[in-house]
Formats: structure tokens, C-alpha cells, sequence
């Protein structure tokens, strides 16, 4: 009888723990966010989260964006070349970075790097008993703590993003101009002609959405980081996989809403 | 006795607190009154830091109720427990500075969140609390990092008392100090809360600590309160359990699993 029941319970149990994780985190996410529009809102704090999560992230994303650029006009060059429709480098370049590659791996490599050190550092306060202390002074964590980088990360990225999405465009061009041989008028003009603006607006409102996500995981995981050493770096591991992996999925989520 | 008569401060009543088939507090009963200091001694994982945390409220009880001042903190709607919260002051095992922030702001934290104080002022009333405690202004623009565990033992006593609370708290102030600094330690927490007239309960397993903060001293055991009793009584109290811990014995009821 128990060999029969046991693969049963356990399914049954992986199923409920899933299912209640959802809701702790969304219970989690909803008091962020509450406290988020609820004033008194720490103006200062906000300020530095938004120097730590987007002014420092710029020379990744400007990397990664930029590279990204170079290849896709290298590799859809290769492509096309093969049926002699190398005008549509341009336009794909152009879709690709706006559209996905720029808030996807801006989104990915934010996840490394914001979602890893907020997890690090409030799993470290927790630790080191500074949540139980914010309590003590009557001051809410969820306010001090959660609010200020959950707003910045639904604010920063996007404007990330949107810088990723230039530099991205001026990789591509640097390649097809100086190593390809294009003409530079030609290649702008299929860079604008079949651009539009939901194309550039649905990047961002996916970057606005991994923003959420990255940051949300971060302080899930450090907030409720187990005890010692461990405990904040498995809390770490944690809020990138589920940060990355979350991205990913809300990116076809996104994505067919917008297009389909 | 006359202490006895005057107003409860904190009263605990039948606490109960398990987590998962762990019986940490069961029916934990305390009186403390207004302006007494309070020392309870018990071995490490009886339950006396569980017991600290649920009166702040950072623990929920399972079941008994614990009043502050007549009201139940247990049941208390979270826009209220702020209020609450601000009549308290607590120094933490280990400090628990905020290591973003340098000293002085660490010691003015409760002013400048609660109190909306100017910053000015804050550093102000920050580096007399800094003085207080003994340590000098050149302190308190430095990081929690950058000082010794007794320094930050000190700039967080400092910070317990910056709000002037009523009721203080003290989870093992002295563990981890070495025997001078401990005393140093002692002798600032028995200033402080007498210049106050703050109300303190403190947990400590060390012996000589408690001997000098004490008013009274209770005894937790299996998740109870199993004596209680003033201070200079403690040597005759004629529990065995209490013999045991204050003798610091291997022998005797408490049995501890090797």
C-alpha cells in the first residue's frame, strides 16, 4: 500500500510547498509594494539604492549590450548573406536588441549582480539580528529596507535598459560600417525605417518588470535567510536562480501579451 | 517588601512557544514592576531570548498573553505595536549595529526615524549618549567595522538609551567581553538605567553580571520560570536548580545531553 501511496504524497507535497512558496512571496511582494506608496517614504535611501542598482550596473549592461550588437550583425550577416538580403541586417539588429536581447540579458546580469548583493546583505542583517533591531526602533524593515529597492529597481531599469538599447544599436553599426562594409545612410535608414515605438516600449516595460523580479528576490531570500555563513549564501544562490529563472518566464509571458 | 506594590510593567502569563515539536516556552509566568531591574539566568536554549523577542513582539506567542503597561502586545494591530515599540530600548547579543551607517548615526537612529529630530541635532544628542558610555566624539563619525567588540558593545548601549525608554532591555550584555570589560559594561547599564529610571529586564548566563544589575532574579528552566527571588537571596535559595546554575556544577538536576 505504501509503495503505491508514496510517489502520490510526495508529488502531493512538492505541489503544496510550490504553491504555498507563491504565497508567501506574493504576500511578501504586496507588503513591499504597500509600503512603497505608503508615505513616509526614505528619500535618502532610495537615492542610494538607485546609485547602487542603476548607475553602478551601467558598464555591465553597456558590455553585455554592446557586444550583443556586434555579434548579431556578424551572425545575421553570415545568415542572410547566404540569399542575398544583407539589407535586413539593420532591422534585425534593431528588433532583436530592443525587443529582447537588451532587457533580457540586462535583466540576467542585474540579476548577478543586484539580486546577489541585496540578498547577501539583508541575509546578513537578519543574521547579525539588524531586522530585529530596525524593530526595536520602530522603524518598519519592510520600509526601510524592501520599499526603497523595490522601487528602484522597477524605476532604474528601464532607463538601463533604454541605454542598453542605443549602445546595442551602435554595436551593430560599428560592425556592419567598419567590418562589413556598409553604407552608413543605407544602414541607419533600415535601422528607423521599420522601428516602432511598441517595439522600444514593450523592452522597457519588460525591464520594468525583471527590475520587480531581480529586486524582489533579493530581499525575499536575504529576508528570510536561514542562520550563519550558510544561510545567506544559499539565501544568495537562491535569489539569482529564481531571479534568472523567473525572468525567462515572465519574458514569454510579456511577450505574448504584447504580440500576439 | 515595598517594590511589590507598585505598578506591573511588563506581565507574562502562561507563554507558550514551540517551533515544530521543540517545547521552547511552556507556561512562562513574570511579573515585573515599574522601575525594577530584573535578571533572568538560565543555560543556553531554555528559552530566554524566545522570551525577550516575544515580549518585543518580534516572536508570536503560541498561546498566554503578555501585557506592557495593561495591554496585550500579542494581540496589538501593527500601526499600534509601533507606539509600543517606542518605549522600548533593547541591546542586542551581539550588537546588531547597522554597518551602513557610521556610529553616530546608529546612536541618533531612533531620533531621526520616530522623532523626525534635525540631523544636526541628532549628532548632537548622539555624541552625548556617546559620552555617556564613555567613548569621545572622534567615535562617532567611525563605522560599527572599525571597532573593538567592546566599543561596539558600548555604542550599542548608547543606542538603547538614546530614546530614553521606559523599559530596556539587555540580551546578554556581557558574553564575549573579557572580565574587566564585562564589569565596565555592568557598571554602565546600572548608571544608565538609574539615571533613566528605565524599567530593565536583562538575560545573562553570567553569574557576576547578574549579581551587579540584579534587583531580582528569576530562574528559567524547560521553558519555565521555576524561581524568582531578590538578588542578595540567590546563594541561600534553597532550589536545587538554582544551586546548581549559580555554582555552575556539573552535577545535579539539570541534566545536560553530552
Amino acid at each position: 500500500m505504501n509503495a503505491i501511496l508514496e510517489p502520490i504524497q510526495t508529488t502531493g507535497r512538492t505541489v503544496m510547498q510550490f504553491f504555498a512558496s507563491i504565497g508567501r512571496i506574493s504576500s511578501f511582494a504586496g507588503k513591499g509594494l504597500y509600503h512603497a506608496v505608503l508615505p513616509p517614504i526614505y528619500w535618502r535611501l532610495l537615492f542610494r539604492q538607485f546609485i547602487q542598482i542603476g548607475y553602478y550596473s551601467l558598464p555591465v549592461v553597456g558590455l553585455t549590450t554592446l557586444f550583443t550588437g556586434m555579434v548579431l550583425a556578424l551572425q545575421s550577416y553570415t545568415g542572410f548573406s547566404r540569399f542575398s538580403a544583407e539589407g535586413a541586417v539593420a532591422t534585425v539588429v534593431v528588433l532583436s536588441v530592443t525587443r529582447e536581447l537588451a532587457p533580457v540579458l540586462a535583466g540576467l546580469m542585474v540579476a548577478g549582480r543586484v539580486g546577489a548583493s541585496i540578498a547577501a546583505e539583508i541575509g546578513t542583517m537578519r543574521v547579525t539580528e539588524q531586522i530585529d533591531a530596525l524593530n526595536t526602533l520602530s522603524t518598519n524593515p519592510y520600509k526601510y529596507l524592501i520599499a526603497p529597492r523595490l522601487i528602484a529597481g522597477i524605476l532604474t531599469l528601464p532607463i538601463l535598459v533604454l541605454i542598453g538599447d542605443i549602445i546595442g544599436i551602435l554595436g551593430g553599426y560599428i560592425v556592419s560600417i567598419y567590418s562589413l562594409g556598409f553604407a552608413p545612410e543605407n544602414y541607419l535608414r533600415n535601422t528607423w525605417e521599420y522601428l516602432e515605438a511598441m517595439d522600444v516600449i514593450s523592452g522597457l516595460v519588460k525591464a520594468s518588470v525583471f527590475g520587480f523580479l531581480v529586486t524582489l528576490m533579493g530581499c525575499y531570500h536575504g529576508y528570510n535567510s536561514g542562520r550563519g555563513a550558510q544561510g545567506v549564501g544559499s539565501a544568495t544562490t537562491n535569489a539569482v536562480v529564481s531571479a534568472s529563472i523567473l525572468i525567462l518566464i515572465f519574458n514569454f509571458i510579456i511577450t505574448k501579451i504584447f504580440f500576439s | 517588601m515595598t517594590k511589590k506594590n507598585k505598578d506591573i510593567k511588563i506581565q507574562l502569563k502562561d507563554v507558550c512557544k514551540s517551533f515544530g515539536d521543540n517545547h521552547v516556552l511552556c507556561g512562562a509566568s513574570l511579573d515585573i514592576h515599574k522601575g525594577e531591574s530584573v535578571v533572568i539566568i538560565g543555560g543556553s536554549g531554555t528559552g530566554k531570548s524566545v522570551l525577550l523577542k516575544s515580549i518585543l513582539g518580534l516572536i508570536v506567542p503560541d498561546s498566554g498573553t503578555i501585557l506592557v503597561d495593561g495591554e496585550d502586545v500579542t494581540k496589538l494591530p501593527i500601526h499600534k505595536r509601533d507606539g509600543i515599540m517606542q518605549k522600548f530600548g533593547m541591546l542586542f547579543q551581539g550588537g546588531a549595529l547597522f554597518d551602513s551607517l557610521p556610529v553616530w548615526e546608529n546612536v541618533a537612529f531612533g531620533l531621526l526615524q520616530n522623532h523626525a529630530m534635525p540631523r544636526k541635532e541628532a549628532y548632537g544628542v548622539a555624541v552625548e549618549k556617546l559620552r555617556s558610555v564613555g567613548l569621545g566624539e572622534r567615535v562617532a563619525k567611525l563605522y560599527p567595522a572599525e571597532l573593538s567588540g567592546g566599543m561596539q558593545k558600548r555604542v550599542s548601549l548608547a543606542r538603547a538609551i538614546a530614546t530614553d525608554p521606559e523599559i530596556i532591555f539587555f540580551d546578554e550584555p556581557t558574553t564575549g567581553l573579557d572580565p574587566i570589560m564585562a564589569d565596565v559594561i555592568n557598571d554602565l547599564i546600572v548608571k544608565a538605567t538609574k539615571e533613566l529610571g528605565a524599567t530593565t529586564l536583562t538575560i545573562t548566563h553570567d553569574m557576576a553580571s547578574a549579581r551587579k544589575i540584579a534587583d531580582d532574579v528569576a530562574m528559567i528552566y524547560d521553558g519555565k520560570i521555576i524561581w524568582r527571588g531578590d538578588a542578595e537571596g540567590i546563594e541561600n535559595s534553597g532550589n536545587a536548580y538554582v544551586e546548581q546554575f549559580i555554582h555552575g556544577s556539573a552535577n545535579g538536576p539539570i541534566a545536560i545531553a553530552v
